[in-house]
């Protein structure tokens, strides 16, 4: 097998070493009743070839050559190709956790980058090495805002992604956390009333995102006064980071809680994504997930280690902020280098692209009669429309143009079924976007 | 440095301060295709409000400049790709370039979680087989693939273990857990909810069983063993421990962290586990890319299946496949979307490669770690004599005498070509060595380490202050780790408030 790298004569001389006069002497301690005599029953062995083949014909069954407007927490961006360069060199692929300093400083510099970038993006004080995703990196944010209030009730917003709202439910379980939900009003934002209403001294956070699933932009300020009013942490969830580049951060945050896929990783049917926790100096102590810091070595030269551990799983074990080891480091790799090849200038570009396209789409789109915009909220690439019918009737023909049409939010809020989420991106051109427009209108006017 | 040891010498290596550092104004490493629409106002489509200036502090770099940077970082790094990496409990083998060129491809990479199912048959094909080829392997009935990572796993096994009990009107109050257990373990049991109940290991290192039966009673919810044991010993009255709990009405979870010492061997499903997970980024060659990504299935027995995370793959007519978002007795959902896809694809690559020949892997692996402590048993103290499986834990015993401890030893291995094993753990062992060369590395390698551990053990001996002191080659020398968690700089900040930093 090519992946070993030993002769036959070579097992025989090494098991002689051993004084063993079989392999399977080496696995006596397994009782003999439990050992299998069979072979497994799995594919194989495939040839590098016949490796390559398998999954590319996988890859045909799936949606290439379709033009797709979904976006909803996972969205199609420009990449270099400088990107995936660097995180298929083998000294970053292939390398563990950087617990042994000296000999990963690459990856620790990375990683220091990575939260100052993450810092930088969400005018936040300070931001962890990575979460498995933005669902999870939303769920642990809450879990420190209970950590630091000692409360026990969570006030998430309605128009926060359904999935992390889902995530954060089957974490709240169990620890005795209790979800309640603050709806939007008619303009796609949150229910600031419902929200003043909700909040008592018993609320250890308020969660909100921003641009909202809908699309729309909140407005940090009044929902923040509120929450801090109350003696809540405020955390702001972030599914398109790109609009960073454009809208004003949630400084009023205590919390950011971010999904970092926009920023170099590609949609790759859901993961891996790296999700961030980004806060204040203050709370540090109560972060989750790892952190490198700053240091020197005994000859005075500047260093990087993992620190604070104290807060972690393999020091803490019980008493650990959280169970996260393994996190996303080599995605949190690709946003570091993706972001500093786009660096401020290009960060911007791509914000305002996408703003464009977007503001362009739906003028496209709010000509076909029918069709009207469902939120006055001001949207950055995503936007909600209302069409005359079913959104999944619409959707199935526009399959037949090779179009992936715009999700259907009747799924995940029974209250907007004819509703439609639209994503543009940088990536889309003028001409998919009006090619959409036709078929759309062209759908639109077959009778039902 | 011994003379005897061929493996390493010292090469120059470039410097490179931060990025930040290296920022001009007016650079840029990326430029766009031209807007194809009519640009809009930000401040008017925006409002005023909601418009951001600029992000104070942003790198401007030229692309051979962010080239050069990442390059240079990469240079100080050790890694698989270079040499053995014994991280005992890490499973450090060799991770196939195939695997990265098949997760990238077009149809693969590209594709949206939301896209509809009938465009997706591709990527659930992938994951259909991967769950078959996991079952087969553990002996299970049931899996998810959705846990993003082994602590990720736990949490999901622990929580069908809650909802499964929870069903039958009591979700029991603890979770028995052994002192040698990764610290993943107890952490996961608090997030599920349960206390934490430690077992002590007998004399030779495994679970008391006797202790253990006084232990189950009907608070308990489940005992979470590592099998092979983190000492790399296999527990050989699991199928006895399975009984003890069976019969007050607990589960065994089993941390499949060390499976890469069973698979092809035998099955846990056989061995009277409940519910398990795998690390795919230790078992199934997917990348540890400096701590990530990884992925944890969860396999457990028919019972558990009902309260599986959603979405579930499930096999329609036709052989049409689909994720259903929605099931009754479902614990809910663990992380968006389908899981982590693309190691998910990764690992499915390096199955299909081996085929059922996975086996000769599980050999290799536990031929190498018994070689290494034929060899290295006498140099250095083996405090638990019962046969290793894939790993084998000394400890430093022998050189503390000398006052050099499995930190200096450790870290003079640097010196010698190689990465460390893994120090100080498992707990149960005073400065443990637990060395796990996994099946990727040849005789002459396994060699070249085994010289380098003896070379070590005559200098701890002869001259501990080389050892003490050690690594004397690496770009940065033994870092202050109690100055950087004392004052934390955890980000780079500009000149202007440097002195905040410093303060």
């Amino acid at each position: 097998m090519r992946y070993l790298p030993k002769s036959p004569a070579e097992r025989q001389e090494m098991l002689a070493a051993i004084g063993a006069k079989s392999i399977d002497e080496l696995f006596s301690s397994i009782p003999e009743r439990f050992r299998l005599r069979e072979a497994l029953k799995i594919p194989g062995p495939y040839s590098e070839a016949e490796v390559i083949q398998y999954f590319k014909e996988r890859a045909a069954e799936n949606s290439n050559g379709y033009t797709s407007f979904l976006g909803a927490g996972v969205y199609n961006h420009l990449r270099s190709v400088v990107t995936d360069a660097i995180i298929q060199r083998g000294e970053f692929l292939t390398s563990y956790t950087p617990y042994q300093a000296e000999i990963t400083q690459g990856t620790l510099q990375a990683i220091f980058e990575f939260q100052t970038l993450m810092c930088q993006l969400t005018e936040q004080e300070v931001a962890n090495a990575s979460m498995y995703d933005g669902s999870t990196a939303t769920t642990e944010a809450v879990l420190m805002a209970e950590r630091l209030t000692g409360r026990r009730r969570v006030l998430v917003a309605r128009s926060v992604h359904p999935e992390y709202r889902e995530v954060l439910k089957t974490y709240a379980k169990n620890s005795g956390l209790r979800v309640e939900e603050i709806p939007f009003t008619a303009s796609g934002m949150v229910d600031a009333k419902a929200l003043q209403a909700a909040l008592k001294d018993d609320v250890a956070a308020v969660v909100v995102q921003s641009p909202n699933f809908f699309g729309a932009i909140e407005s940090y300020a009044p929902l923040a006064d509120a929450t801090h009013a109350a003696g809540a942490m405020f955390v702001v969830a972030i599914a398109e980071g790109v609009s960073l580049g454009l809208v004003r951060p949630p400084a009023e945050a205590d919390i950011v809680a971010m999904e970092s896929q926009s920023f170099g990783l590609p949609p790759s049917y859901g993961g891996p994504f790296a999700g961030v926790i980004a806060s204040r100096d203050k709370f540090v102590r109560q972060m989750p997930g790892r952190l490198a810091g700053q240091t020197t070595d005994s000859d005075g030269q500047r260093g990087f280690v993992l620190t604070l551990a104290t807060r972690e799983q393999h020091i803490r074990r019980e008493k650990a902020t959280s169970n996260i080891c393994t996190n996303q480091a080599l995605c949190a790799l690709a946003v570091t280098v993706h972001l500093t090849l786009l660096g401020k200038e290009g960060l911007r570009e791509m914000a305002e692209q996408n703003l464009s396209k977007a503001q362009f789409a739906l003028s496209e789109l709010l000509k076909i009669p029918g069709v009207r915009r469902t939120f006055e909220a001001p949207f950055f690439n995503e936007f909600t429309v209302e069409l005359p019918r079913s959104v999944k009737l619409v959707n199935a023909q526009l399959l037949r143009e090779k179009i992936i049409g715009p999700l259907a939010l009747g799924t995940a809020y029974p209250e907007l079924t004819k509703r439609a989420l639209v994503c543009v991106t940088e990536t889309t051109t003028r001409a998919e976007i009006e090619r959409f427009a036709g078929a759309l209108k062209r759908v639109l006017e077959r009778p039902v | 440095m011994n003379d005897r040891i061929k493996k390493a010498s010292r090469h120059t290596n470039q410097s490179e301060g931060l990025i930040f550092e290296k920022s001009s104004p007016g650079k840029r490493a990326f430029e766009l295709p031209p807007l194809d629409v009519p640009a809009s106002d930000p401040a008017k489509a925006l409002g005023a409000n909601h418009r951001r200036a600029g992000i104070e502090g942003f790198p401007e770099v030229s692309e051979i400049e962010v080239l050069r940077h990442f390059t240079r970082l990469s240079t100080w790094n050790y890694a698989i790709d270079l040499g053995m990496y014994p991280l005992g409990s890490c499973t450090m083998k060799y991770n196939p370039r195939v695997n990265e060129f098949v997760a990238r491809l077009d149809g693969i990479a590209t594709e949206h979680p939301y896209q509809p199912q009938e465009l997706s048959q591709g990527c659930l094909k992938i994951l259909r087989l991967l769950e078959k080829c996991l079952l087969e392997i553990t002996g299970m009935d049931a899996i998810t693939l959705q846990p993003a990572a082994g602590a990720h796993g736990e949490m999901t096994g622990l929580l069908l273990i809650r909802a499964y009990l929870q069903k039958q009107g009591n979700p029991r109050k603890k979770v028995l857990i052994p002192d040698s257990a990764h610290g993943t373990n107890p952490a996961t049991a608090v997030i599920a909810g349960y206390e934490v109940e430690n077992i002590k290991s007998e004399s030779h290192g495994q679970i008391d069983v006797d202790k253990l039966r006084d232990l189950v009673t009907e608070d308990v919810a489940a005992l979470m063993i590592t099998n092979p044991s983190t000492l790399g010993i296999f527990e050989q009255r699991i199928p006895e421990i399975a009984e003890i709990l069976r019969a007050k009405g607990a589960l065994l979870y089993m941390d499949g962290a060390n499976m890469n010492a069973l698979t092809g061997v035998t099955r846990p499903g056989d061995l009277g586990v409940d519910v398990m997970h795998l690390n795919l980024h230790k078992t199934f060659s997917t990348p540890h890319g400096g701590g990530g990504p990884g992925a944890g299935p969860v396999a457990m027995k028919k019972i558990l299946e009902p309260f599986r995370p959603v979405p579930i793959l499930v096999e329609k007519e036709g052989g049409r496949l689909v994720l259903e978002p929605v099931r009754p007795d479902s614990i809910g959902r663990v992380k968006a979307f389908a899981g982590n896809f693309g190691v998910l694809v990764r690992a499915l690559a390096y199955i299909l490669a081996y085929g059922p020949g996975i086996r000769q892997a599980t050999e290799d692996a536990v031929l190498n770690a018994n070689y290494i402590r034929e060899q290295l048993e006498g140099v250095y103290e083996l405090p638990y004599s019962l046969p290793s499986m894939h790993e084998v834990v000394f400890s430093d015993a022998i050189q503390k005498r000398n006052g050099v401890s499995t930190m200096d030893i450790a870290k003079r291995l640097i010196d010698y070509g190689f990465h460390p094993y893994t120090t100080a753990f498992p707990l149960i062992v005073a400065g443990a060595m637990m060395i796990e060369p996994t099946e990727s590395e040849s005789k002459e390698e396994c060699d070249l380490f085994i010289d380098a551990m003896k070379a070590i053990a005559e200098e701890a001996a002869a001259k501990p202050e080389i050892v003490k002191t050690a690594p004397h080659t690496t770009r940065v020398r033994r870092l202050d780790e109690v100055g950087a968690a004392r004052k934390p700089i955890l980000r780079w900040k500009p000149a202007a408030h440097r002195s905040e930093a410093a303060d």
